[in-house]
């Protein structure tokens, strides 16, 4: 598979952003601002003035209004990493779990009860052809 | 002669350690999960290993975006425990072996496998929730451990056949350091699981226990296994499994399965836990 191909089959994934390597480029700033949140006085820093704070990084202002609402797909589908976004989510004092949920719809009581039975089946969710004859 | 007696596949997630961390193993949800375990703390207590590989993945703690390394082997003489966001795990710091990481490094280019070298590095939960599942909460690790770092964050990570060559070649390394060494290999994160984005909590549990039997049985099966399979069935987060490739690879060809423990869920992911032993 040509790494076009590969791009075009991980759009194919419903509900999903792969991060890959254009992905990565997108959201480089995006990802370095959330690494910054690492530190507890840049934790305190972004907290005390928010919009303020983000302004030190160079992302996109669609990137900063996503931020700033806490717009966790569309941070996602804009080039944040999971694993950056969460330092943000634990910035607010929430859990990896919380910010799952908030992605999925569903509330965090909702979301633990799911994988309390066995978490989402992939049926369905394999593709978006999958998806659409499930719908 | 240094020889790898047995790998760990297990999972890694971050909410174990905090569990842990908190005192919270006795509750209805994780105290299954840490029964589970028992067997593989005391398979870990009879084996005594002098050195532990654990091949595992940072979650931008000790890396951020502006290098990232597709394979980092640590060479420092201790690993410091990150502070990931809520403070670092009250866990003690990781003892490195760097004489025997050097060999490695050396050994592993001459094969062919551009290995990046770290003289500094924090650790994360990826290398520390492991060896709190396999070696519980003593007051310093019990052996000292050598961490490899595989990039699963950024698209496309090493194959599973680039990742089960470098076990092999991590084999014939170890097997060629001069000083009786007994080595175990950890292959940690996974199992089936995703933590992004709608499809979020997906769990495929038919295929980790077509994963686990293929570790024990048929290794050429797994690392067939496409990049995008990983994904599309088991989860964006599945990917991580390549690295219990990296400790299959290390066993040579014939194993015993000791061990096995699969639970769901803890937070968003399939646990699972093997142990095998080279023959
Ligand atoms: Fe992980």
């Amino acid at each position: 598979m040509t790494a076009r191909e590969q791009t075009e089959a991980y759009e194919d994934i419903p509900g999903t952003w792969v991060f890959d390597a254009q992905r990565a480029r997108q959201g480089y700033h995006l990802n370095e601002f959330l690494y910054s949140l690492m530190k507890a006085a840049n934790r305190a820093a972004f907290l005390a003035n928010e919009a303020e704070y983000t302004r030190r990084f160079a992302m996109t202002e669609a990137q900063r209004t996503a931020v700033l609402r806490r717009d966790w797909n569309k941070l996602l589908e804009l080039g944040g990493v999971s694993y950056a976004l969460a330092k943000l989510a634990f910035t607010d004092g929430k859990s990896y779990q919380y910010m799952a949920s908030r992605m999925t719809g569903m509330t965090e009581k909702e979301y633990v009860e799911m994988m309390l039975h066995g978490g989402r089946s992939p049926d369905g969710w394999r593709s978006r052809a999958e998806r659409q004859g499930r719908a | 002669m240094a020889r790898i007696v047995a790998g760990i596949g297990t999972s890694h997630t971050p909410a174990i350690g905090a569990c842990v961390d908190n005192g919270k193993t006795g509750e209805p949800y994780w105290a299954p999960l840490f029964k589970g375990y028992e067997p593989a703390k005391a398979w870990m207590a009879r084996t005594r290993p002098d050195v532990a590989i654990v091949v595992y993945n940072d979650h931008v703690n000790a890396f951020d975006f502006k290098i990232i390394p597709t394979f980092a082997l640590g060479c420092a003489e201790e690993f410091p425990i990150a502070d990931e966001g809520w403070g670092p795990r009250p866990v003690p710091p990781v003892k490195g072996y760097p004489e025997l990481a050097a060999h490695l490094v050396q050994s592993l280019v001459l094969d062919e496998f551009d290995i990046t070298i770290v003289n500094e590095m924090q650790v994360d939960h990826g290398l520390t929730v492991p060896l709190t599942l396999l070696c519980g909460t003593p007051q310093a690790w019990p052996c000292r451990v050598i961490p490899l770092a595989v990039n699963v964050i950024q698209y496309p990570a090493p194959t599973g056949h680039r990742c089960y060559m470098l076990g092999r070649a991590i084999r014939k390394a170890v097997e060629s350091w001069n000083e009786e060494l007994k080595v175990v290999i950890f292959g940690t994160g996974g199992m089936s699981h995703q933590i992004q984005g709608p499809r979020a909590g997906l769990i495929n549990t038919p295929f980790d226990t077509a994963f686990l039997d293929g570790l024990s049985r048929d290794p050429e099966r797994l690392v067939a296994i496409e990049p995008l399979e990983y994904l599309r069935d088991a989860g964006a987060e599945a990917i991580e499994l390549v690295m219990w490739l990296v400790m299959r690879g290390a066993l040579g060809e014939r194993v015993e399965e000791i061990h096995r423990f699969y639970r769901v869920p803890a937070s968003s992911t399939a646990v699972g836990n093997i142990i095998l032993e080279s023959r």
